[in-house]
């Protein structure tokens, strides 16, 4: 007797993420955007109201997106469409689910429903993207069901260097321990918060059991080539792109660096006459409670 | 040692290597022309085939690709991949005008199975092996052969998942997203590429 078919499995969750890697995702808010970043070779874009840049300057409530726009997007392209719930707001995932989103970031871009707890994303078929700064974080996100994992970066800054910090906060911890010795485990796992089993997993295998994006302030090719050679599998680019002088020409320069992240002769001739990168803000002049980063736990 | 190339774009790369390095071979990366050159057969991997697609063709992969696989160079398709192999591409929800390799009497209908929440794992007999395969399924395409030429190596009840045509394979599912190396090995030795263990 054959086995039955079985949906929503840790592996069709975590395997989707895995033929993400080396691509880029993009930030649209329009089924025009959402074209344009399929034609410049987007894996998967992602179908939000406004992107990160302009929740920044408006402010007030952030929320998931309208169900018709999200509509509207899936109905324009085939290629994965994924949506944002807010921090702990099952209810917002549930209705992504319903709507047969192909994933769910559970975002510090939109404004936290609940201030301890994310969601049990075991509780899903759809897989989730969480955001994380460093390893501890990582692991508790994927102890709660997370099949992939993102740097936060500081998003809608085009300033790369929160997502730096995170991808060398993450992948330094991993490396440390890779070579840290199995008794010395448990007190490493107190000391992150994060479950023994997972620090175990990583201190054999190397490397996170799902894959592991950078997002947040990446604006041009050369980042996005920066976080691929730092050791990411692939980038989120939100405001990056569409707040650009030239979207089209951007997106598919994006694309073509994260392809080619480790050619530098390549990376300067696709970088050539790109027209205006997004503006961008210095995280230090940001007060803390406008940084989005320091959202979740 | 036989070295194989894995198409190395974007995708499921190094899930293949890993399976490939499990049976022996040597494995090359492949992101430009030159780099087919000393191999024996080569894997494209599942990912996104718009975006595959594309690649292929800013780096010029295209041309060199359909020049082997119309002299019978050996070229495993999974996924994406497979899509990439077919003369037909088509989508049950979106109008789809990709072209590609074209290389396959194949006709790929994209996302066949649904969105993402519909993505599963179902145990399937393949022929050639002897204990059932288990087949992961993402976002999968649906392989309808268009000749007698192709032939159909495994089928779930919807239609065919696994074809054969000459030197092309095609997969629906994601043998490299297993840690079972037979598909692989399959393909490998039918083109006596790997020894036959038997």
């Amino acid at each position: 007797m054959k086995n039955a078919r079985k949906e929503g499995t840790w592996e069709a969750k975590r395997g989707l993420a895995q033929m993400l890697k080396g691509g880029v995702i993009m930030d649209v808010v329009t089924p025009e955007h959402a074209r344009i970043a399929q034609e410049a070779g987007a894996v998967a874009v992602m179908a939000l109201e406004r992107v990160p840049s302009d929740i920044r300057s408006q402010g007030g409530v952030a929320r998931m997106s309208d169900p018709d726009m999200i509509k509207g997007i899936q109905e324009e392209v085939n290629i994965p469409v994924m949506a944002k719930c807010r921090i702990g707001h099952f209810v917002e995932a549930q209705i992504l689910q319903a709507m047969q989103i192909d994933y769910i970031d559970e975002s510090e871009v939109l404004t936290p429903a609940d201030e301890k707890n994310h969601v049990n994303k075991h509780d899903f078929s759809v897989p989730f993207v969480c955001g994380a700064t460093n390893l501890g974080e990582a692991l508790r996100r994927i102890s709660e069901g997370a099949a992939m994992i993102r740097t936060k970066g500081e998003a809608g800054t085009g300033n790369v260097v929160e997502a730096v910090r995170h991808a060398r906060a993450v992948l330094g911890s991993i490396r440390k321990l890779r070579v840290t010795p199995v008794e010395e485990l448990m007190t490493i796992a107190k000391e992150m918060g994060a479950p023994y089993d997972l620090v175990k997993y990583v201190h054999e295998n190397g490397c996170l059991p799902v894959v592991n994006f950078a997002a947040g302030g990446i604006a041009t090719p050369a980042d996005a080539a920066l976080m691929m050679q730092l050791g990411l599998d692939g980038v989120f680019v939100g405001s990056g792109i569409f707040k650009s002088g030239n979207p089209q020409k951007r997106a598919r320069a994006i694309v073509e660096a994260v392809s080619r992240f480790d050619s530098p002769e390549v990376l300067a001739e696709i970088s050539r006459n790109l027209g205006e990168a997004m503006v961008g803000i210095n995280i230090s002049t940001l007060p803390d409670e406008e940084r989005m980063a320091n959202r979740g736990w | 040692m036989p070295t194989v190339g894995v198409l190395a774009l974007q995708g499921g790369v190094a899930e293949h290597i890993s399976i490939l390095m499990k049976l022996g071979c040597d494995v090359n990366e492949i992101r430009t022309p030159d780099e087919l050159e000393s191999i024996s057969a080569i894997i494209l991997p599942g990912g996104e085939s718009t975006t595959l697609i594309s690649l292929l063709n800013r780096w010029e992969l295209t041309r060199p690709l359909i020049a082997m696989g119309e002299a019978g160079f050996p070229i495993f398709g999974t996924c994406a991949g497979a899509v990439l192999l077919s003369k037909e591409i088509d989508e049950k929800e979106h109008e789809v005008k990709q072209s590609s390799l074209g290389l396959a009497d194949v006709k790929a209908v994209r996302n066949y199975f649904g969105r993402q929440t519909s993505s599963f794992v179902e145990s399937i007999d393949v022929t050639g092996l002897c204990e059932p395969f288990k087949g992961v399924f993402i976002r999968a395409p649906l392989l309808l052969p268009l000749s007698g030429n192709v032939e159909v190596l495994s089928s779930v009840e919807d239609g065919p998942v696994l074809l054969r045509q000459n030197n092309l394979w095609l997969s629906s599912f994601h043998p490299e997203l297993t840690t079972d190396c037979r598909i692989h090995r399959l393909f490998l030795e039918h083109h006596g590429i790997l020894k036959g263990s038997g």
